[in-house]
């Protein structure tokens, strides 16, 4: 059953088009993560599903009902903010029952919703203490929670770990998960952090420019970008991009050539232009290489080790090339190495529509 | 470079460096320029007339004496009237109260709504109110004067409540408004998501975050409202003028001696509200202005 459907939406603030023509159809217990670098129109889809901006067309369902004309509180929906946004002045308690003294709910049923939410997020010990009071992790829980009181059918969260320092951000990240496991709510999450999109989400709609460029499993996503800026942007270290042109089945580049045997096209195996993708952790390196349909030698430029794996720098057919090793890998500056990919994990792009051939 | 000293720990700091003389002789040759006319005006406030006349306005009273400030408060004539300042005073307060009350009630909410509730033409319409803070004073007294007239005030205390309500109102506003800015976003936004309305948001979420702009709001009313000349001698009558004419008319009086020791006691107890309002209020007002630019 469909929980959230936006349709043909679209947002202008003056002659400025922030959100093109959406569509998105979020069925009911979906994590859906909203991915894209700043400024891409992510959050603004989210205010406009929150009911927190006016949208210039198009329409927006929750549940079974159109709500593009209804007030934030009427959507059903409980909203978590980037900066926590507690009532500064309101203990825990306060904030948590704000929104249901707001729909004048009798005191026993608030104090019994109030005294749940506190349970799931283990803050009953916080509870007559002002935001102020709390540290990072505990207000977020808070402002958590006081979406959680109101019982909504989709939960949004903008961004919510954003403040947070990094292994804070890991710890909660584990709990919103749980949280969506145990609660098995709709969530729409928005964030520019790839991590959390690709542990948090069932699906995952990578934005651009207000177009959702891809909407797809994690998996997918990464294993199958849908263009080149989907494949540039999913993935750390960044993927590596070689310019050249499929011929004949082959893929050339530079003096090189190589077979793209196992590679599967879109629709057929056309000729022209193109970039070729390949990640770094998809680049094997010494005597298992040799056994891979491509293989090539390449001298070491640079090595970044990161304790878990290490990454080293080359040049392959006049373009640096970045390969993923692993942590106790042996390569020093200037060690020539023997590589391999198998053409199944690349993924290759038109030279000019950058989509995936 | 004989006992060549190790630099560490607190770097030393001498107390009567050169610096330190110049800014302090500074500070205190200011400090005193400002305080000597308020040490003249207590002390001749405290001396008999006679020994006012030997002319030593610097030297201390050889006798006190609290006359001329009762003189002040309670007989001193206006015209034919010898009541003091006391009923100037309490012009003063029935007109300062609702005026107070209602410019920042209204500033508030205007400065609410340019913040937060952003329509079209908002930014056109605090233009417009902003535009209205650089306008002479003077240049409006006339028309008040006639709208004043048509509409039954002129002349009535609740005339110039509304005159200063209106002239509060650019100043205010941009205050309360340029404060609601700076209070987040988000927050304003979760409060709508808990279903709290206009009026909801500003009475149950703004208005206690706000105290120290109220108190800097209230600060600048009180002393502008009490230290009114103009308006209150234009838009009342004699029997309602506030404290500051009524001063004015007991200083200025061309009849008979001047008695400085009471033109002294009076103009002291006419700043006397102002000054209170300051010292008690100091530290929330120093702290309203200096919000916005930290966020806390």
């Amino acid at each position: 059953m469909t929980s959230v459907l936006v349709k043909d939406l679209t947002l202008n603030f003056g002659a400025l088009t922030v959100l093109d023509n959406l569509n998105i159809d979020i069925p009911e217990g979906e994590f859906l993560v909203l991915l894209g670098a700043s400024g891409c129109g992510k959050s603004t889809l989210l205010n406009c599903i929150a009911g927190l901006l006016d949208v210039s067309d198009g329409e927006i369902h929750i549940g079974d009902r159109n709500v593009t004309w209804e007030e934030p509180s009427g959507r059903g929906i409980g909203m978590v903010f980037q900066s926590y946004a507690l009532y500064p002045q309101m203990t825990v308690e306060g904030n948590l029952s704000f929104g249901l003294k707001n729909a004048r709910m009798p005191k026993d049923e608030i104090k019994k919703r109030v005294a749940r939410a506190a349970e799931i997020l283990q803050i009953e010990p916080l509870l007559q203490r002002k935001p102020a009071a709390l540290s990072g992790g505990q207000r977020q829980r808070v402002a958590i929670g006081r979406a959680l009181v109101r019982d909504v059918d989709v939960f949004l969260f903008d961004e919510p770990l954003s403040n947070l320092d990094a292994k804070l951000r890991a710890d909660l990240r584990v709990e919103i998960k749980r949280l969506h496991h145990s609660l098995k709510n709709t969530m729409i999450y928005v964030t520019h952090d790839q991590v959390e999109a690709m542990t948090l989400a069932d699906r995952i709609a990578i934005m651009k420019g207000g177009i959702i460029q891809q909407l797809d499993t994690p998996t997918e996503i990464y294993n199958r970008p849908t263009n080149k800026y989907v494949a540039g942007f999913i993935g750390s270290p960044e993927i590596n991009f070689f310019e050249g042109a499929v011929e004949g089945g082959g893929f050339v580049t530079g003096a090189e050539r190589f077979s793209l045997q196992g590679y599967t096209f879109q629709n057929g195996a056309p000729g022209g232009p193109a970039w070729l993708g390949i990640r770094p952790e998809h680049i094997v390196s010494g005597e298992a290489a040799a056994s891979l349909p491509v293989t090539a030698e390449v001298t070491i430029d640079l090595v970044e080790p990161m304790g878990s794996d290490t990454l080293a720098w080359a040049t392959f057919a006049g373009m640096p090339l970045r390969i993923r090793m692993d942590g106790q890998a042996a390569v020093a500056t200037g060690d020539r190495i023997q590589i391999g990919f198998d053409p199944a994990r690349a993924s290759l792009f038109d030279k000019t529509t950058e989509e995936r051939l | 470079m004989v006992d060549a000293v190790i630099p560490r720990g607190p770097k030393p700091r001498p107390r009567f460096s050169r610096t330190n003389i110049m800014l302090y002789g500074t500070l205190i040759v200011v400090a005193a320029y400002y305080a000597l006319p308020l040490y003249v005006m207590i002390v001749t406030s405290l001396k008999g007339m006679p020994e006012i006349r030997i002319g030593n306005i610097f030297a201390p009273p050889v006798e006190v004496t609290y006359e001329p400030w009762v003189k002040a408060w309670a007989e001193a004539c206006t015209g034919i009237n010898c009541e003091g300042l006391s009923r100037g005073f309490w012009n003063s307060v029935q007109i300062l109260i609702p005026s107070v009350i209602l410019s920042i009630a209204i500033a508030s909410v205007n400065g609410y709504a340019l913040a937060n509730w952003k329509f079209k033409g908002s930014e056109v319409f605090f233009t417009i109110l902003i535009v209205g803070a650089f306008i002479p004073y003077q240049v409006m007294i006339y028309p008040l004067v006639i709208i004043l007239r048509e509409m039954g005030l002129y002349g009535n205390i609740w005339g110039l409540v509304m005159v200063h309500t209106i002239f509060g109102m650019p100043i205010l506003t941009l205050l309360f408004r340029n404060y609601f800015t700076s209070v987040p976003e988000e927050l304003f936004k979760a409060a709508r998501v808990d279903g709290a309305g206009f009026w909801g948001i500003y009475f149950r979420i703004m208005l206690p975050m706000s105290l120290p702009i109220f108190v800097v709001a209230i600060i600048l009313q009180v002393t502008g409202i009490w230290n009114d000349f103009l308006f209150g001698v234009i838009y009342t009558k004699p029997a309602d003028y506030p404290m500051t004419v009524q001063l004015n008319n007991i200083v200025n009086s061309v009849q008979g001696v001047k008695e400085y020791n009471v033109n002294m006691a009076a103009t002291l107890l006419t700043g006397l509200v102002p000054l209170i309002i300051y010292f008690a209020s100091g530290k929330l007002f120093v702290r309203g202005i200096a919000a916005g630019a930290v966020k806390g």
